[in-house]
């Protein structure tokens, strides 16, 4: 199981100010090893955001996303005390959610 | 759910990374586009670019570095419950035009782009 997200999430006025940061490997498949095996990609290929349970973003990602990803978005029509629920999916299927309050 | 658009990460090229989410022209300079990015990145495996537009029915925001082995970073679905405006950081091989797309819900394809001097690369071992 990966690691937990961190997730700020601050309100600005009737917005939310949204910062993730994710625990991924993200390997290109680019790579080779010391044998000269090219070491598999593995990376975040979708994430998910939801406001009080309601989708409310989706993304792909590629392999080109930097190594334990950086997210920055901006909810309208959000408050201190709402919940933000953030998801991804990695080309292995493994998913993780993480929700934060906004303060 | 939506699944990964698998042809758009295979493309080598802007244009064809782009035609894979349904853009029908060729892409367009935009200055209602906005690219943010640094001038010179001292570290191609964690370089911090954002797209943003005030473009009406926008459908997805794209980031792109051209001369990666695939030209398509992220693409961002615009809700009306998030401002049309992301952040992240990509690996970029070497320098590179980077490129922020902009598709409208008919398949226009707007875009901002900008050279990023790479001194050191993110795609090496």
């Amino acid at each position: 199981m990966a690691d937990p997200m961190r997730i700020r999430a601050q309100a600005q006025g009737d917005k939310a100010l949204v910062r993730v940061l994710m625990s991924h490997e993200m390997e290109t498949g680019q790579r080779k090893d010391a044998a000269g095996k090219v070491i598999p990609a593995w990376h975040i290929t979708e994430v998910a955001a939801a406001l009080n349970g309601k989708p409310v973003l989706a993304a792909e990602w590629g392999p080109a996303v930097a190594k334990n990803p950086f997210l920055q978005f901006t909810l309208k029509g959000a408050k201190a005390g709402d919940k933000v629920a953030i998801t991804w999916k990695d080309n292995h299927g493994d998913t993780r959610t993480d929700e934060a309050t906004i303060s | 759910r939506a699944s990964w658009t698998k042809s758009a990460f295979d493309a080598r090229s802007i244009a064809d990374a782009v035609k894979a989410y349904g853009a029908g022209a060729a892409p367009a300079e935009s200055k209602d586009v906005t690219l943010t990015a640094p001038d010179i990145a001292e570290n191609g495996a964690v370089v911090p670019m954002g797209v943003a537009t005030t473009l009406p029915n926008v459908k997805h925001l794209l980031l792109l570095v051209e001369k990666n082995p695939s030209a398509l970073v992220a693409k961002f679905d615009v809700s009306d419950a998030v401002e049309a405006n992301f952040l992240t950081r990509a690996k970029m091989g070497q320098s590179s035009d980077v490129y922020a797309v902009a598709i409208t819900a008919d398949g226009k394809a707007l875009f901002a782009k900008k050279e990023v001097k790479v001194t050191l690369g993110g795609c090496g071992g």
